[in-house]
């Protein structure tokens, strides 16, 4: 059904969904090789790597190395992590040129600080949001993940995830876990009218905070939906200060609309003015 | 797996401090072809542990592969960024065993893919 094909991680956890079988399908369905390739060149130009510099990059969620044959292409070396062994097969009869490793990406990834100057991931993220076993919590899959990528990263390097979150709540809770290891940035939206062609990247920075790039409309010059929820994270957990100019503006303000205390002082410049400290 | 791979590798066990390097059983071990980029190689260089690649060749019987120490003209030299070329990213790991070198846990490699899957109740 519709259902089961759009969201297959209701279905089984993936190293059970893309069984030999379903790993073979998917690598030879041309549909599929068009979708993962157009999203491995999107991914790669939202990481804007240096031009003609050959790269170190990881790419979490491989598969079937559909994305990674991208990556050669541009010329880079890539190192690839799948859960799935059947698609790791079948990556290896393809014989793509990427190092591969089976492995669970909420186990944490393990490589010398400062090893990748870029990182990819082509709809895998979403994955780790299952609780597939009884031991499995996503929120904790989430920390372990995000904290130890961070440190695999290279000084000012990008990761790109594309994904497909099932509701808000699970991108926000994707992109606080990220902005608690450390990470800047936020998630781009191409498309975002568009509910066929609407696509989306979390965009991540290690030790920079850089400009999160616009995501495409296709509509010429139209503004971007590129929202960024990590600000908004941020913005939620930094209260105004009590006793702060703009806490006491909107006091007086609530004051002044009750009956009987209308004889509120106004506002002037010395609202809220810090005092020198005198003892 | 590549002796690229294994050089920036370090165990994902939770817990341990000191992951580094992977200790690294060969049984088989095979050959391919990349295509040779001396920028590349001289970008990596900064980043790799040369002594734990040295150990590893000469481990696997390979030990005149590359020199003991990086080269001081190595951005320049074309014969020791293709033999830094050779090793790294065209010797290949098909089967064996790495090993955390702090929690002992075993990570098989069959068919060129390490497994480091870490069994749940073991965490």
């Amino acid at each position: 059904s519709l259902y089961i094909m759009s969201r297959p991680e209701h279905l089984a956890p993936p190293e059970i969904f893309y069984n030999a079988e379903e790993a073979r399908k998917y690598a030879g369905n041309s549909r599929m090789i068009k979708i993962q390739t157009e999203l491995t060149e999107r991914c790669l130009e939202l990481l804007s790597l240096p031009e003609d510099q050959p790269s170190l990059l990881l790419d979490v969620g491989c598969g079937s190395g559909l994305s990674g044959e991208v990556l050669t292409e541009a010329g880079h070396i890539w190192l690839g992590l799948d859960i799935s062994r059947d698609m790791l097969e079948v990556a290896k009869e393809r014989e793509v040129e990427g190092d591969l490793f089976l492995q669970d990406m909420g186990q944490g990834v393990g490589f010398r600080p400062g090893t990748f100057d870029g990182v990819i991931s082509v709809s895998a993220l979403q994955w780790l949001c299952n609780a597939d076993k009884k031991c499995h919590e996503p929120r904790k899959r989430l920390a372990r993940f995000f904290s130890t990528l961070y440190g695999v990263m290279a000084h000012g390097a990008k990761a790109v995830f594309q994904f497909y979150p099932e509701n808000p709540e699970q991108a926000q809770m994707i992109t606080l876990h990220a902005t608690k290891a450390g990470f800047t940035g936020g998630i781009v939206i191409d498309f975002p009218n568009s509910s066929k062609a609407k696509k989306m990247f979390l965009c991540l920075f290690a030790g920079v905070s850089a400009k999160l790039p616009e995501g495409k409309t296709g509509l010429g010059a139209a503004p971007s939906e590129g929202a960024s929820f990590i600000h908004k994270a941020r913005q939620k957990n930094k209260k105004a200060g009590v006793k702060s100019r703009d806490w006491i503006v909107a006091k007086k303000e609530r004051r002044r609309r009750q009956k009987g205390k209308e004889a509120v002082r106004p506002d002037t410049k010395f609202t809220g003015r810090k005092r020198r400290d005198r003892f | 797996m590549l002796l690229l791979a294994h050089n920036m590798l370090t165990s994902h066990v939770k817990g341990v401090k000191n992951g580094y390097p992977m200790l690294l059983k060969v049984n088989e071990i095979d050959e391919k072809e990349i295509e040779f980029s001396g920028e590349f190689i001289t970008r990596m260089l900064p980043r790799l542990q040369w002594p734990v690649l040295v150990q590893v060749l000469k481990d696997i019987g390979k030990p005149d592969l590359v020199p003991a120490e990086v080269p001081e003209d190595a951005a320049d030299n074309e014969d020791f960024l293709k033999a830094a070329h050779h090793a790294l990213l065209e010797l290949d790991i098909i089967n064996g065993e790495l090993e955390c070198p702090e929690s002992h846990m075993k990570f098989p490699i069959t068919d060129g893919i390490p497994n480091l899957l870490i069994k749940e109740e073991q965490e």
